[in-house]
Parts: structure tokens; C-alpha cells; sequence
């Protein structure tokens, strides 16, 4: 009569482990459905607007579409084109590395530079501020028309001022060695949404780090170089790689200028993209001509999944080295 | 969660799956196609044309909507074949779609995007010959002809007669040597070396300079046997020296910082229409916008200087097109329409008037009704010219020119030596043999 109990004590405890348990699980599963219902409008965006797109892409840099026809399955046969016989793809790629090494770098500094004069300026601060932000409003069509226009080499403004100079200027948008480091320039004209990244940064920096610096009498160069860039190394990682990502997919500015720039601004045709002599022909310029130009977009869909393994390789590659150089505020050294 | 991601992801591929498919369905089947149903039907009509272009084809389509009262039609202006393609893969396609180009013809046609007319010509019994033979080519890929003509652009010189009087020249050169000469003789300088006004500007891709358009000054073929011929033809080499030699004594850069302040080429500071060049390779359609932007330019009209005499009087050939897009909804009104617009005689004259186009049959450009214009006139001559040529429809669409106009502008750069023109040739040939591979693109 008394092992009754004990035999049954473990049964007796046995219901409720599982009902708890039961209940548990159920709350469990009510979260993970309110956490879907939560996140539901970003999954669904997630999977229509980049899921979809991607493996869609992926497949067909697998086919031959003329995007009128259904895909025809070519296996690896886009890829071997791009790799091995389209002599487009390395001018469009060694310009594309300009702008990441050249025209970034340029941005990123010429931002800072101006934060760093804002951050100095005594008076007038409100005005300069929204005088350098201003250009970031421009669509970048009308931007590179008003460049198109500056630097048009007859009768640009630019070029009869340095004309008058006794100058002759460059033939900037018409020639290969200068169409580039024109739309460098449009580049960093148009940095206000940056320069305004960093002008909060560059606000933030405690003051007190300065005053010590000061105490150990550290110069303004000393300053810049042990306190502020440290400090803003974060913000600095930020528009690296926001501008690395943008010169990957510069497309519009090349775009206008090459076509304005040949006269024919009118002409729906391929042939002016890249003018002059290919100096404009970035990556997706040429991903477009394939794509949306010659019905190709089996080609243009390979073009473009390498297009993202480069992106990826790259990004992952800077935040990498970020742990080197970016310093996180009450983190220590990364 | 995971089991979630995994019915999306089936989701995903579901859709994936479905919209790689397509849709492959058409209504176009061509039956007889002699008008028999006279149902009020609406169509929807698709063209590049805009601002007074439009009123002007408009006008065509009232003539229509008269001979046809049963089918209305909406006439929809400022199309690209961008747009078209997208409005046929997304199966709203217009019943009629014209193209100012003929470059994505050949993937239009190869993939059944623009349906084959062969059917309904030979149930109509359409006489093809009323059209001459260079637009029965650039309307068809191989023997799939998917498209009808609307009306034609045909190339020749332009003369600033002022300016040519004042050089003591009396007429347009007739010979590529003349034109050397003259445009050496019509150019004038500033003091300090800059060009003020040019002879002629031999810098290709500048206006209407363009591989294609000169192609015919030395009767050079773009295709041999089946595949890009452009090495094989020495005429590319002859007319690509004869170039250099002319850019040299201009100054590569003198010539591009001059075409910088040139003008845009559609828009009244044209270089032609402002007197900034004396000689100019254009299309007819530069005698309206000359009327219309600049009646007080004196000029002539005459046929492009070639380098064999015999070649004298022909030139480039093409024009817009019209096709009956995959999916339309009224595809046999459509074909009235289309058949409408490009044949019949009193349309293609009143709006070959009205655009200052040439009219695309043979017999509209005999019309009473055409209006005479001796400086138009010139084109409709080298229209009907038996040596007259036009450019490849090729699935790659303009692909090859754009291969070969990057080579070019290389070459005219200086940036290619005279010993590897052929070279360099060789190598353009190679590129576009591997595009029209790549594309799957049989020579038809």
C-alpha cells in the first residue's frame, strides 16, 4: 500500500512536466509566430523585391533570354563569354576599379575635409552647412548635364575662365584621360549627404579626449591623426563602403555624360555608351548595353551575379581590415 | 522559423520557376486575313514619334479610321523598343508597335516577340515588290519577315551654298578626293589656331557620322559568309585611311574641342543649320528641320562622294518599322492598320510631306501628290538607286556597330598604329563572330 505512492509519484509528476512542457512549447511557437507576423512585412519585401530577383538572376545567367523568348538552359556558357572572349569586360572593369580607388577615396576625404572646416567655422556655420549639402538635392541627370555643361570644352565656363588665364584647358568629358576624373569631380561635388555624416561625427568626438591631447601637447595634426580619426573610424568604415557599393553600380552619371557629350544626346543607341573610347564604360554600363540594349540578358544575368560576388568579396574584405583601423567607443580595439 | 524559411523559399522557387517560363501562348495564328469582320473594335497604336511627328502620323491613321470606320484606333506617341519589349514579356502588348531603329529587329523576329506577316501577305496576296528591295531587307530576318515599313530615311550631303560660293566651290564633291579637297578648302581658323568653321568634320560618331552611314561612300559590306566581314572588305581599311589622313591635318583635338561647341545635333544650333560646317552627311529628315529651325540657311542637297564612280548616287537606307507584337489582342485589325499605313499611296505621300521622309513604296514616291521639292527630290533618287545599301538586321542588334565604332574611335585618336589597322580589324571581326555566338545568333 505505501509503494502505491512512490510508484506512482514519478506518474503523478509525469502529467504536469508535460503539460508544462506542452505549454511551453506553445508559448514558444506563439512567439516565434508573433516574431513572422512581426517581421512578416520585411520578409515579404525581403523575398519579392531581392530573393525573388536573386535567384531568378542566378538561373538565368544559366540560359540564353533575349527576354522576349522563354530561357534556353546554356549551363556555364555566359560565364566562359564574360571570363574568356568579351574584350568589353576589362576596360569596364579596370574603370570600375578607378572610381573604387581613385574617386572614392577623393569623396571621402573631400567630405571630411569640409566637416572639418564646418566643424571650425565661427560664423555662418548654418549657411556654408547648407551650401555644401545643397548639390546632394540635384537628380544626378540634371548634375551631370550642368557638369556636361561647365566643362564643355569650347564653350564651358571652365575653359574660357582658364582660357583667359592663358590656359588651355582639358577637354575633360571628350577625352579619355580626363572623362573619368570629370566625373570625380561631379562625385565630389555631390558628397553633402556624407560631409553631413561627418560633420555629426566629427561633432561627437568627446571634447575631453582634445583637452588631454592638448595637456601632452599634441599639435593640431596630432590631433586629427590620434583623436578625431580614431574616433570617427567607424563613420569612416561606413562610407567606404557605401562608396565602394555605389561605384559598383555607377551607372546614370556615365550615362548622361557619355551621350550628351558626343552631340547626340537624342539617340537611343548603344553606341555612344562608354564614349569617349570606352573612358566611361563602367561595369554596369556594359551589364546594361547586354541587358536592355541588345536583348542579352542571359549575359547580363551572369555579368551580374559576378557583379555581386565582387561586391561581397570586397565589402567582407574592408569590414576584415576594419578590425584593424576602426575603433568603437568603450569597446577597446576591435 | 527554419520550416517558415523553407515554404518561402518554396514559394520563391515556385514563382521563380513560373516566371521563367513565360508566357509563350499567342494569339497572332495569321488565318486568312481579307477583311470580314466589321465589329467595332478599339486598337492601340504604338510609335516613337512625338510633338508634331505624332499629329503628323496621326493624320495618316484618321485616313485609316475613314477607309476603316469600324476600327478605331489610340495612337500612343514617345515609345521606345525598351518599352515594347516590356509591355510584350508583361502580355500587354499594344496590337500595332513601331520602332524608329531597326537594330532589335532581328531578336524581335527570332523570337517570335514580333510575329511573322508572311502568312497574311500571301492570304492577301500582298505584292511585296511595290517595295524596293533594300527596305524588303531591313523589314525582315532571314525569311522571317515580322516587319512593314513606315516610311524611309535615305542619306546624302548636305552643301552650305555661302559658304562653298565664298571658297569659290560651285557644287557638292563627287569623288572622296573632292571632298579631301573642299573640306581642306572650306575650313577657316581663328588666330590662334582654333577651328572657326569646318569643311567637313571627318570624326566618326559625331551627328550622323557613323560607320554605317559612311559604309556606302566606299561601297564596304559589313557580312561574308555568315560572319562579320569588316577585315575582309579592304574598302573599311581604304575609307578608315582616307579618314586618319583628313583628322590629321585638322588636329584630332582641335576638331573634338570645336565639336564641343557644336551644337547638340537635334536642335537649332545644329552645326549645319548654323553654318558652323560647310558639308554634312545626313538624313532627309534635315531638310524639315532646316525649314522649320533656320529657312534662312541657303543649301544644297546632292548624293554622298564615293570613292568608285559607279557607287555615285547611292547611299545609306533605312527606316522606321512596324511589327504586330506577340499577345496583341486585335492582331487582324492590327494588320489592317499596319497594311494601311504602309501602302497605301495617298497616306505615304501626305505624310512623307508632312515629315519630309521618304515615302516607302515605289509607287507613292512617283505621286502626284508628293510635294515637290527639288532639295528633297535628291533623296528620293538615291532611295531608288539600285546600289543603295543598309546595315545587317543581326540578332546582336547594333552590337557590331558598337564593337566596331570603340575600335574606331582609337583609331582616329591616333592611339592605333597604320600597321595594325588590319590587325585591329581582325581582332573587331573576332568580338562580334563571338556576340553572334554567344547569342546563338545564326547569320540568317
Amino acid at each position: 500500500m505505501s509503494s502505491t505512492p512512490v510508484v506512482e509519484g514519478p506518474r503523478a509528476l509525469a502529467g504536469p512536466v508535460r503539460d508544462r512542457r506542452r505549454a511551453r512549447r506553445k508559448a514558444a511557437w506563439r512567439r516565434r509566430a508573433l516574431v513572422l507576423g512581426l517581421m512578416s512585412p520585411w520578409l515579404v519585401g525581403f523575398t519579392v523585391f531581392f530573393g525573388y530577383p536573386l535567384v531568378s538572376s542566378a538561373y538565368l545567367s544559366l540560359t540564353h533570354y533575349d527576354l522576349l523568348s522563354p530561357p534556353r538552359w546554356v549551363g556555364l556558357a555566359n560565364y566562359r563569354f564574360l571570363f574568356q572572349q568579351d574584350q568589353q569586360v576589362w576596360p569596364a572593369v579596370k574603370n570600375t576599379l578607378w572610381l573604387m580607388a581613385i574617386a572614392v577615396p577623393l569623396q571621402v576625404m573631400f567630405a571630411f575635409g569640409v566637416a572639418l572646416l564646418l566643424t571650425r567655422a565661427r560664423r555662418g556655420v548654418g549657411f556654408f552647412r547648407t551650401v555644401f549639402y545643397l548639390p546632394a538635392l540635384a537628380p544626378p541627370v540634371a548634375a551631370t548635364l550642368g557638369f556636361v555643361y561647365l566643362l564643355n570644352p569650347a564653350t564651358g565656363p571652365v575653359n574660357v575662365i582658364l582660357g583667359h588665364l592663358g590656359i588651355e584647358g582639358p577637354l575633360w568629358f571628350n577625352s579619355p584621360t580626363w572623362s573619368k576624373p570629370s566625373l570625380a569631380l561631379l562625385g565630389m561635388w555631390g558628397v553633402g549627404n556624407l560631409m553631413i555624416i561627418f560633420l555629426a561625427a566629427l561633432i561627437d568626438v568627446p571634447r575631453h579626449l582634445y583637452e588631454s591631447a592638448l595637456i601632452d601637447g599634441a599639435g593640431p595634426l596630432q590631433r586629427l591623426r590620434w583623436v578625431t580619426l580614431p574616433t570617427i573610424s567607424p563613420v569612416i568604415l561606413f562610407a567606404v563602403v557605401i562608396g565602394v557599393i555605389e561605384s559598383l553600380q555607377y551607372f546614370t552619371q556615365a550615362y548622361v555624360a557619355a551621350s550628351v557629350a558626343t552631340g547626340q544626346a537624342a539617340s537611343e543607341s548603344a553606341v555612344n555608351l562608354g564614349y569617349p573610347e570606352n573612358s566611361t564604360l563602367f561595369y554596369p554600363v556594359l551589364l546594361y548595353s547586354q541587358g536592355f540594349r541588345y536583348f542579352n540578358m542571359g549575359y547580363a544575368s551572369a555579368m551580374a551575379m559576378l557583379l555581386l560576388a565582387v561586391a561581397l568579396t570586397i565589402t567582407l574584405l574592408i569590414l576584415r581590415s576594419s578590425r584593424l583601423w576602426v575603433f568603437y567607443q568603450g569597446a577597446g580595439r576591435r | 522559423m527554419q520550416r517558415a524559411l523553407a515554404v518561402l523559399l518554396v514559394v520563391v522557387a515556385s514563382v521563380v520557376s513560373a516566371g521563367c517560363m513565360g508566357d509563350d501562348s499567342s494569339d497572332n495564328s495569321a488565318a486568312g486575313t481579307q477583311t470580314t469582320d466589321k465589329t467595332p473594335v478599339t486598337i492601340t497604336f504604338w510609335s516613337p514619334f512625338t510633338d508634331r511627328e505624332q499629329g503628323v502620323i496621326n493624320n495618316g491613321i484618321a485616313r485609316f479610321e475613314k477607309a476603316y470606320p469600324w476600327i478605331k484606333v489610340k495612337s500612343v506617341g514617345a515609345i521606345t523598343a525598351d518599352k515594347i519589349t516590356a509591355a510584350i514579356h508583361a502580355g500587354n502588348a499594344p496590337d500595332v508597335a513601331a520602332m524608329f531603329e531597326t537594330d532589335n529587329l532581328g531578336a524581335f523576329c527570332n523570337s517570335g516577340a514580333w510575329t511573322d506577316l508572311n502568312d497574311r501577305i500571301d492570304a492577301d496576296k500582298l505584292d511585296m515588290e511595290q517595295f524596293p528591295k533594300t527596305i524588303r531587307d531591313y523589314t525582315a530576318y532571314g525569311d522571317k519577315r515580322c516587319a512593314m515599313p513606315l516610311l524611309a530615311d535615305a542619306y546624302g550631303f548636305y552643301y552650305n551654298k555661302t559658304l562653298l560660293q565664298k571658297a569659290g566651290i560651285t557644287g557638292s564633291p563627287k569623288t572622296v578626293d573632292e571632298l579631301a579637297d573642299y573640306a581642306k578648302r572650306l575650313t577657316q581658323r581663328n588666330p590662334d589656331g582654333s577651328l572657326k568653321i569646318v569643311g567637313f568634320d571627318p570624326l566618326l560618331n559625331w551627328y550622323e557620322n557613323a560607320p554605317v552611314h559612311w559604309g556606302p561612300m566606299w561601297g564596304a559590306t559589313w557580312m561574308k559568309d555568315g560572319k562579320s566581314g569588316l577585315s575582309k572588305d579592304p574598302a573599311w581599311e581604304e575609307m578608315l585611311r582616307w579618314q586618319k589622313k583628313l583628322v590629321d591635318w585638322y588636329g584630332y583635338d582641335k576638331l573634338v574641342r570645336w565639336q564641343a561647341g557644336a551644337g547638340d545635333e537635334f536642335s537649332p544650333s545644329n552645326a549645319f543649320e548654323t553654318g558652323k560646317v560647310a558639308l554634312i552627311l545626313d538624313g532627309e529628315y534635315r531638310t524639315a528641320f532646316l525649314k522649320a529651325e533656320h529657312p534662312e540657311v541657303k543649301y544644297g542637297t546632292a548624293p554622298h562622294p564615293t570613292s568608285k564612280p559607279d557607287l555615285y548616287g547611292s547611299g545609306f537606307v533605312i527606316g522606321t518599322i512596324m511589327g504586330l507584337p506577340k499577345g496583341a489582342k486585335h492582331a487582324e485589325a492590327g494588320w489592317q492598320l499596319l497594311k494601311f499605313m504602309a501602302t497605301d499611296t495617298d497616306t505615304l505621300a501626305e505624310m512623307s510631306n508632312g515629315l519630309h521622309n521618304v515615302p516607302s513604296t515605289i509607287e507613292s514616291q512617283n505621286s502626284p501628290k508628293l510635294t515637290k521639292d527639288p532639295l528633297f527630290a535628291t533623296f528620293l533618287d538615291i532611295f531608288k538607286n539600285e546600289k543603295s545599301s543598309t546595315q545587317p538586321v543581326l540578332k546582336i542588334g547594333s552590337q557590331n556597330q558598337t564593337l566596331f565604332t570603340s575600335f574606331i574611335e582609337k583609331w582616329q585618336a591616333g592611339r592605333v598604329k597604320d600597321e595594325d589597322l588590319h590587325a585591329g580589324l581582325e581582332n573587331v571581326d573576332k568580338q562580334i563572330d563571338a556576340a553572334l555566338e554567344q547569342a546563338g545568333g545564326e547569320v540568317p
